[in-house]
């Protein structure tokens, strides 16, 4: 434990992106998040980095498309209104392919909501974010260590496919404090020969565009896009397994939710009710083949949320009508407690004895 | 013998302007400034949304397109990423001075080392002619189509007066494209805008009053002459700051 | 299998949340799994704080402790709001200087700590959460291993404060040699 040190979540996001090699930040402070700009003001002048307080959370991401252009490694971050703002610009870093990371630490809304955790971006982050066809890769760390790992997973999944990851974490996983190692191994970048660096009077100009007025060239596009979006499909898939071996009630959760549920699941075990857990890593894309499988076997599944139910749609397009889907939420703010999801899990296994 | 000729820095993807646009005359000024300074391959340029949207296909350094009115944070983003390269933006008035407000007038205020080639024709042409934050009083348009009415809509929106009023720009000028001699004072105030970049001075703002015969509503000639009879007036031309020359 | 749920609570200012780091530090150096939540609210002084520490031998699973095996109230809608929710059994460390009622929980232990008085007495006024820290650590016997506690305090106090070191210990000390009358 020796080589672990305490850090926020928050402060794990800005040290891990430090880590990845990112060298531009550029946010406007909103709770729950603000410790990530603070670590960047305090850090970045120090590494020769740039921190920017921008005008606006639009300004911010307008900047993180301009440094992305020049294929730098640069992120944002913000909270769930904050997001909303950003959206305009994550519509165009998808248009013009471009790789960025940035970070939600949700809040409850809709409007400003409260600042208390939440997880009722899940829509607005795993269906696009803003306007056209697009999808962002949707990461969901449940501990400090993850927001540090995923940090620089994002990063290197958004130079991979030219898209924008997303940290979708929550105030909660922002705020707390483990033990986190930040020996953490980055994949070396990769070459960028479309970035806008200057011809040097040796090449055609390189153009960062989202811009497609012929309807067959932006359908094109399109669907070059999604071919990419099915390979991330195939290769990115990211969850934990929990007690799965002999599930027949499956607790589906992610960050903050997932961490309550395994309490839950380990007071269900000890009464004797065999519950498990499949913990999507990535929101985007879903494991739905793993869910789909699970399906198979388990009789119930429960989607664990701080919303009002909005994954709990993708858990029931994976399991395809084959078992029971229900959802044990709280919302605004508010966190389900263990007591909560243990008595879903007792009221689906009595449920489950009389079949 | 001199052969007129095209600048290196526009490329030869003919334009889209429509007849008697003054958009092309300010596209060469820069290609110009860029190839008198020789900084085509340092220079990254960003396009706008609304007319000169494909300005990205016209200049044969890198370019970037970005959203409406965002212009000045993209750049922000570029010169921070390496401020070695030369960044420009080139931005309509509802893009620079509706849209993109926050944007302008922060950039400006952070002295950001950029340069920004600001089109006024008091509309907006790339959606058909409605009204712009510069539009003048009582002028007719899609979406003013009584005239501008001030108490209904406002007043045209100064840019470089406003702007002038900051303590962060190095320099900010407005000038006009509608006769010779305007045209040459045009492109010292570009040159400048680039040159104050290259030395690392800040943010140089240039204001160019263009023209809009299509939806004006006037012959190309007609069109010039309404710059000198209605635009001048309301928008004099002239230096609003320049730090250099105060010292 | 042993896991211990802290809550930490008072009013903004009196260190809560720096107590707690210091619990959740102390458990990093025994090489413990810990967690520290904070809540986290619009004041930035003087409003009710309160922290969530879980020091456990076992991966932690939620961070967030609605049952505590340890209350630590500071002030008296601290306790108000808490006593009712320690598991029984469950211990429950009251500043009686500002806190004037007795616990009414017949089920669990309770130290009575004029925590504030003894600050102000010794000279180090914003020093009360420590002298309770003290008192924590002695019941929980983890006072015997002093080079722990000196490096716990070393992680928390900040490089910029770190002659403040002494002090804290100090503090420390005063809270594990009280004596309830």
């Amino acid at each position: 434990m020796a080589d672990k040190v305490l850090m926020k979540g928050n402060e794990a996001i800005a040290e891990a992106a430090i880590i990845a090699g990112c060298r531009h930040y550029f946010g406007y402070p909103i709770t729950p998040q603000t410790e990530i700009a603070a670590y960047m003001a305090k850090r970045m002048p120090k590494i020769g980095g740039v921190f920017l307080q921008a005008e606006s959370e639009i300004a911010a991401i307008n900047m993180v498309y301009g440094v992305s252009s020049t294929g730098k490694r640069v992120m944002t971050s913000s909270s769930s209104p904050g997001i909303s703002l950003k959206g305009e610009g994550l519509s165009y870093l998808a248009g013009a392919d471009l790789p960025a990371l940035v970070i939600n630490v949700q809040r409850g809304g809709p409007g400003l909501g409260g600042i208390q955790p939440s997880q009722s971006d899940y829509f607005q982050a795993t269906k696009g974010g803003a306007h056209g066809d697009f999808h962002m890769i949707v990461l969901a760390p449940a501990s400090v260590q993850e927001m540090a790992e995923l940090t620089v997973k994002g990063f290197e999944l958004a130079d991979k496919y030219r898209m924008t990851s997303m940290i979708l974490a929550d105030g909660t996983m922002g705020q707390m404090m483990e033990p986190v190692s930040l020996d953490i191994p980055v994949e070396k970048s990769i070459e960028k020969p479309w970035a806008v660096t200057g011809t040097k009077m040796q090449r055609k100009h390189n153009i960062i565009n989202s811009l497609f007025l012929k309807p067959e060239i932006l359908e094109k596009t399109n669907y070059d896009r999604y071919q990419r979006y099915e390979t991330i499909k195939q290769n990115e898939v990211r969850y934990e397994d929990y007690l799965m071996e002999d599930a027949e009630i499956c607790i589906v959760a992610f960050g903050i939710a997932a961490r309550v549920s395994k309490n839950a699941i380990n007071e269900a075990r000890k009464k004797g009710i065999k519950a498990g857990m499949i913990r999507p890593i990535t929101l985007w894309p879903f494991p739905e083949k793993q869910i789909a499988k699970a399906a198979e076997k388990a009789k119930t599944f429960i989607s664990v949320e701080l919303s009002m139910g909005q994954m709990i749609e993708d858990i029931k397009l994976a399991v395809n009508g084959k078992a029971d889907v229900t959802l044990c939420n709280r919302t605004g703010g508010m966190i389900p407690s263990p007591e909560q999801v243990l008595a879903a899990i007792e009221a689906a296994a009595e449920k489950g004895g009389n079949n | 013998m001199v052969v007129f000729d095209k600048p290196h820095a526009l490329s030869d993807v003919p334009f889209h302007y429509c007849p008697g646009c003054t958009h092309g005359i300010i596209h060469r000024l820069v290609a110009e400034v860029i190839d008198e300074l020789g900084i085509e391959g340092r220079t990254i340029g960003i396009a706008p949304v609304g007319c000169s949207v494909m300005a990205y296909d016209y200049f044969n350094c890198d370019m970037i397109e970005a959203a409406h009115g965002r212009a000045p944070a993209v750049a922000t983003g570029v010169k921070r990423s390496d401020p070695e390269n030369i960044v420009f933006t080139y931005q309509g008035d509802g893009d620079l001075a509706s849209i993109g407000m926050a944007e302008t007038v922060h950039s400006a205020a952070r002295n950001e080392n950029i340069t920004i080639i600001f089109i006024n024709n008091a509309i907006y042409g790339m959606t058909g002619g409605q009204m712009a934050p510069t539009s003048l009083p009582g002028q007719v348009t899609q979406t003013s189509p009584y005239g501008r009415d001030v108490n209904l809509c406002g007043y045209p929106i100064k840019v470089c007066e406003m702007l002038s009023q900051l303590d962060g720009p190095e320099y900010i000028e407005r000038v006009a494209v509608n006769n010779v001699k305007n045209i040459k004072n045009a492109k010292k105030a570009i040159k400048k805008a680039f040159e104050n970049q290259v030395n690392g001075k800040g943010f140089s703002f240039v204001e160019v009053i263009s023209s809009c015969p299509t939806n004006w509503g006037l012959t190309p000639e007609k069109a010039l002459k309404w710059i000198d009879e209605k635009m001048i007036p309301y928008y004099p031309l002239g230096v609003y700051k320049d730090r250099s020359a105060q010292k | 299998m042993k896991t211990t749920q802290y809550l930490i609570a008072g009013f903004g200012g009196q260190g809560i949340l720096f107590a707690g780091k210091f619990l959740a530090y102390k458990g990093l150096i025994d090489g413990a799994n810990v967690s520290w939540l904070p809540s986290y609210g619009p004041e930035m002084r003087g409003g009710t704080a309160s922290c969530s520490v879980i020091i456990s031998d076992i991966p932690v699973g939620s961070p967030i402790v609605s049952k505590p095996d340890v209350l630590i109230a500071m002030n008296l809608p601290s306790l108000d709001r808490y006593e009712d929710s320690v598991v029984p059994g469950g211990t429950i460390y009251v500043d009686s200087t500002l806190i004037d009622r007795k616990v009414k929980r017949a089920d669990v232990n309770v130290f009575y700590i004029p925590a504030t008085q003894m600050a102000s007495d010794n000279n180090i006024p914003t020093l009360a959460n420590m002298i309770i820290m003290g008192k924590v650590l002695k019941e929980n016997g983890e006072f015997d291993d002093k080079e722990a506690v000196d490096a716990a305090l070393k992680k928390v106090i900040s490089a910029r404060h770190i002659d403040m070191l002494e002090t804290n210990l100090s503090a420390m000390i005063l809270g594990k040699n009280y004596k309830e009358n």
